[in-house]
């Protein structure tokens, strides 16, 4: 493990693994139907709970595997940092787009392996022209908005000044019977 | 084999392989699935082609670094396991305009195209606001229990579930 991490990112073996792992991730993805704009679409007008079910199947499973093996010390954990101005307002805009693109940065390229024009066109030259214009703007915005209610790279357990299984194992639970009520509702 | 041609799996196996997946990422890669900060390398990559390297000094630009990298050969990857899924279901079909939108507001490319410019341009500029997206803070930030990604995953719903139903109210 000691190797993997002193590895620069740019190493061959690694790039192989993003590679791969991209593979298998896009493979689930596109057999879930969550590369398909319908899918998406449906989940946002609340008649489609696919994505939900997977996005929380996916937390449940990561998150027990990722603690049990940060508690052995076989990884290390990478939150993000973040701020009420950046997470609340640029998921709110992100939202936005979610809604009209009807696709996500990671399902786009999904979409775009399973032969969907508007994600290969609009879609496409839409997100790069939008990153191109947060880039622009990012020296204004930075020492601005993005700074406003900083938290950093806090996770819950730090927050509450818990164990890491006081939230693991009631997150685990709400999310397992959050779905076991969606799939009663059938 | 012949789960590999099936059409669609349960989300819950689907959700449970990608949970799956990320341990193998920390484990083998020590990095979180994500893919957004690939679509902005790639942009100020397409820009420094056009603008010549005075594009790539832009300070965002220095602080993402504009080089293929491990994310966006996972992002490579992804479009190539979801195109190998699809045809080995034999569901590659290359389509227009997808039909919940067609029912909604027609079949014209150019339109659905439009609005799809449009939404890139949201998706890519919230992301790089929030510092994610779907799967780097929804799924992966999520499954860390960071506050970051929670705060970002849930106010992506809000924003998306009030946009479908104002989109769909006025126009379906």
């Amino acid at each position: 493990m000691k190797d993997a991490k002193e590895t620069s990112k740019t190493s061959g073996s690694q790039l192989l693994w993003g590679l791969g792992i991209g593979l298998v991730f896009g493979f689930l993805l596109q057999k879930g139907g969550a590369t398909q704009y319908d899918v998406i679409v449906g989940q946002l007008l609340l008649k489609d709970f696919t994505v939900l079910k997977i996005m929380l199947s996916a937390v449940v499973t990561g998150m027990l595997g990722i603690y049990a093996m940060k508690g052995r010390g076989w990884v290390t954990l990478h939150p993000k940092k973040g701020s009420v101005g950046k997470n609340v307002i640029g998921g709110l805009i992100f939202g936005v787009g979610f809604a009209l693109l009807g696709y996500c940065p990671g399902t786009i390229a999904g979409a775009i392996g399973n032969g969907f024009l508007d994600a290969a066109l609009g879609g496409l030259a839409g997100i790069f022209i939008g990153t191109g214009l947060f880039a622009a703007l990012y020296p204004r915005l930075e020492k601005g908005i993005l700074k406003v209610g900083d938290y950093g790279d806090i996770t819950l357990p730090e927050l509450l000044k818990v164990n890491d299984w006081a939230v693991v194992i009631p997150v685990t639970a709400g999310i397992v019977l959050f779905l076991a009520w969606l799939e009663s509702l059938g | 084999m012949s789960f590999l041609t099936i059409a669609r799996w349960s989300p819950y196996v689907v959700g449970v392989g990608i949970g799956i997946l990320s341990w193998i990422s920390f484990f083998v890669s020590d990095k979180p699935i994500a893919c957004s900060t690939t679509f902005a390398k790639a942009s100020g990559m397409i820009e420094r082609r056009f603008r010549g390297d005075e594009a790539a000094k832009k300070p965002y630009y220095e602080k993402i670094g504009l080089s293929v990298d491990w994310q966006w050969m996972l992002v490579t990857g992804l479009v190539m396991g979801s195109f190998l899924s699809a045809q080995l279901s034999g569901s590659f079909h290359l389509q227009p305009v997808p039909p919940l939108w067609e029912a909604a507001f027609g079949s014209s490319f150019l339109f659905r195209n439009l609005a799809a410019l449009v939404g890139g341009m949201f998706i890519g500029f919230g992301a790089r606001w929030a510092d994610g997206c779907t799967s780097g803070h929804g799924i992966s930030g999520t499954l860390q229990l960071a506050l970051s990604s929670w705060v970002s995953a849930v106010f992506f719903f809000v924003g998306g579930i009030v946009t479908a139903a104002l989109l769909f109210g006025l126009g379906g």
